[in-house]
């Protein structure tokens, strides 16, 4: 069945043409190494500077603050690993963060673990949102970083980011944002959020894979993570990717010029499919219904298993996943809703639609025709649902 | 993760799903907590499994096999439904992908463990001849096999 309608946006995004347009030149006769001194390598140096201000400008960041690297993963490494051992010099070995960050993050703390770290896990409620009081009372004398993301990439809920840098700006200490699911989505502030570090990727706006940034504000001297040649200011070394880097401003660029008649669209998109699936019986929506990305819906159907719905949802040429992409081929069902109080058996049944400026109302209209269709297949022959419907009976 | 045109078919088309209004040995396997719970329904006569069927709550590897172990034992005499293995079942299927093959034994032990409820209709103990089927609980802490 061919991608009919492409709904995991949340997982990665196409490349946009404007970002496929400005890559080329790099691909092809602009092949220079950023550090060489000839034309042809000043060429390749002003593309990569230029995106630099690009990027800064659509975060309200310096240019002097971003630096360029291979995606999420790593600047969510990068910041937490270096943060972590420049705070360690003065004996703080306690990070706190949430329980449903992306496993870049939560991967990365147990490696720390390992090497003595301490680490607090806020709850994120019901609602799949951050306390920031739970956060003040989890800070200790020893408290390094707080690292908490912008965005959750599982249920969508957008964190209390401005009260939590606040609150470590007066606590002195570090705070580290992904905003992996929310630069080129959402409006990112860097300077009101006043963090000291945030994760950034290019593809989940449109732009390549293979590219990102990390946030790191000025005058925070922190230990590199790759070691090598002088690039990006002596910070990360690697012949820059300069393709990439120029595909990611131009797709972060127009992601934030078009994004406030986007997501008015996309929230009312958002809000009717979640109207519409929430008619099927024994449905729920996971998440804050508010307080959500725009084009995110995650839902959970009793009685039926996630990865049978997504593989009929493939057969009617719906792209969609259940929790993320990165979890699929495990077998445990996804931290982030179990960590919302969901139980095993309704975990197991979930769904992450997610959309994009390249979705249409009539994307909405064929999921709500195919899903109530499905669910039904799937529950006719689930065991599991007749038993949920039989102890109905007997209460 | 690529699952095979057969699983694919399998799991699109299964065949003989739902329940079975005259089976005389029904068994349940798996649990919820996992995301697999497999019920076999068979009617046997005169040592043959004359018609069989399943419900199953699980990824698509789960229906797949269910579906296809009912294949693979229909018409068939309850003494080669019993030596039924999960590697017949994967085989069938042109294998399954590693984190998968928990789905393949799930099925075979349906099958056991309707062929237990059979005879222990017949008021005999079935231990002997099917052996220990891993007892369906749903605290189970560990998940796959």
């Amino acid at each position: 069945m061919i991608n009919k309608v492409y709904a995991d946006n949340a997982a990665t995004t196409s490349l946009s043409k404007e970002a496929l347009d400005a890559m080329m030149p790099y691909l092809t006769e602009y092949y220079g190494n950023p550090s060489s001194l000839y034309s042809l390598g000043v060429k390749s140096r002003q593309a990569v500077e230029n995106s630099r201000e690009i990027v800064a400008k659509c975060i309200n960041a310096e240019p002097k603050e971003i630096f360029f690297l291979s995606g999420g993963s790593e600047a969510d490494n990068w910041a937490i690993k270096s943060a972590a051992q420049l705070c360690a010099k003065k004996g703080k070995k306690h990070i706190i963060t949430s329980k449903f960050e992306h496993h870049a993050v939560l991967h990365t703390l147990d490696a720390l673990k390992k090497q003595g770290f301490e680490v607090t896990y806020l709850d994120v409620h019901e609602d799949g949102i951050v306390r920031p009081e739970e956060l003040e009372k989890a800070i200790r004398e020893d408290t390094a970083l707080v690292t908490i993301m912008f965005a959750n990439n599982e249920i969508g809920t957008i964190q209390p980011v401005k009260e939590i840098g606040e609150i470590c700006k007066k606590r002195g200490i570090l705070f580290h944002t992904d905003a992996v699911q929310a630069v080129g989505t959402i409006p990112v502030d860097a300077k009101e959020i006043g963090c000291d570090l945030l994760s950034m990727s290019a593809h989940k706006f449109h732009g390549p894979k293979g590219v990102g940034a990390l946030f790191i504000r000025k005058g925070l001297r922190f230990d590199n993570f790759i070691d090598g040649g002088a690039q990006e200011s002596n910070r990360r070394a690697g012949t820059e990717n300069v393709a990439g880097i120029v595909g990611m401003s131009v797709a972060l660029k127009h992601s934030c010029e078009i994004m406030s008649e986007r997501n008015s669209r996309l929230e009312k998109m958002r809000d009717r499919l979640i109207d519409g699936l929430l008619k099927i019986d024994r449905s729920r929506i996971n998440g804050d219904r508010v307080r959500r990305l725009p084009g995110n819906v995650n839902m959970c159907f009793h009685g039926i298993e996630g990865e049978s719905l997504l593989l009929s949802l493939d057969l009617k040429g719906i792209s969609a996943s259940s929790g993320s992409a990165c979890t699929s081929g495990s077998l445990d069902p996804s931290h982030v809703l179990l960590a919302i109080g969901l139980p095993h058996e309704v975990a197991h049944g979930s769904l992450r639609l997610s959309f994009s400026d390249n979705n249409t109302e009539e994307d909405i209209d064929y999921i709500l025709e195919v899903i109530p269709q499905i669910v039904s297949t799937l529950r006719a022959m689930s065991p599991l649902w007749e038993k949920i419907i039989k102890n109905e009976k007997n209460i | 993760m690529a699952y095979s045109e057969k699983v694919m078919d399998h799991f699109a088309n299964p065949r003989n799903v739902g329940e079975l209004p005259d089976a005389n040995g029904v068994g349940e396997v798996g649990n919820s907590r996992c995301g697999d719970i497999m019920k076999m329904y068979i009617k046997v006569e005169n040592n043959i499994i004359v018609d069989v069927s399943f419900k199953t709550f699980g990824c698509g590897a789960a229906i797949a096999t269910s579906s296809m172990a009912t294949e693979l034992i229909k018409g068939k005499s309850v003494d080669d439904a019993l030596k039924l293995t999960n590697k017949a079942v994967m085989e069938a299927l042109d294998g399954l992908p590693p984190v998968k093959v928990h789905c393949s034994v799930l099925a075979e032990q349906a099958i056991k463990a309707a062929l237990s409820d059979y005879y222990r209709r017949q008021g005999i103990d079935p231990e002997p001849i099917v052996g220990k089927i891993p007892e369906h609980d749903e605290h189970d802490e560990a998940c796959g096999v």
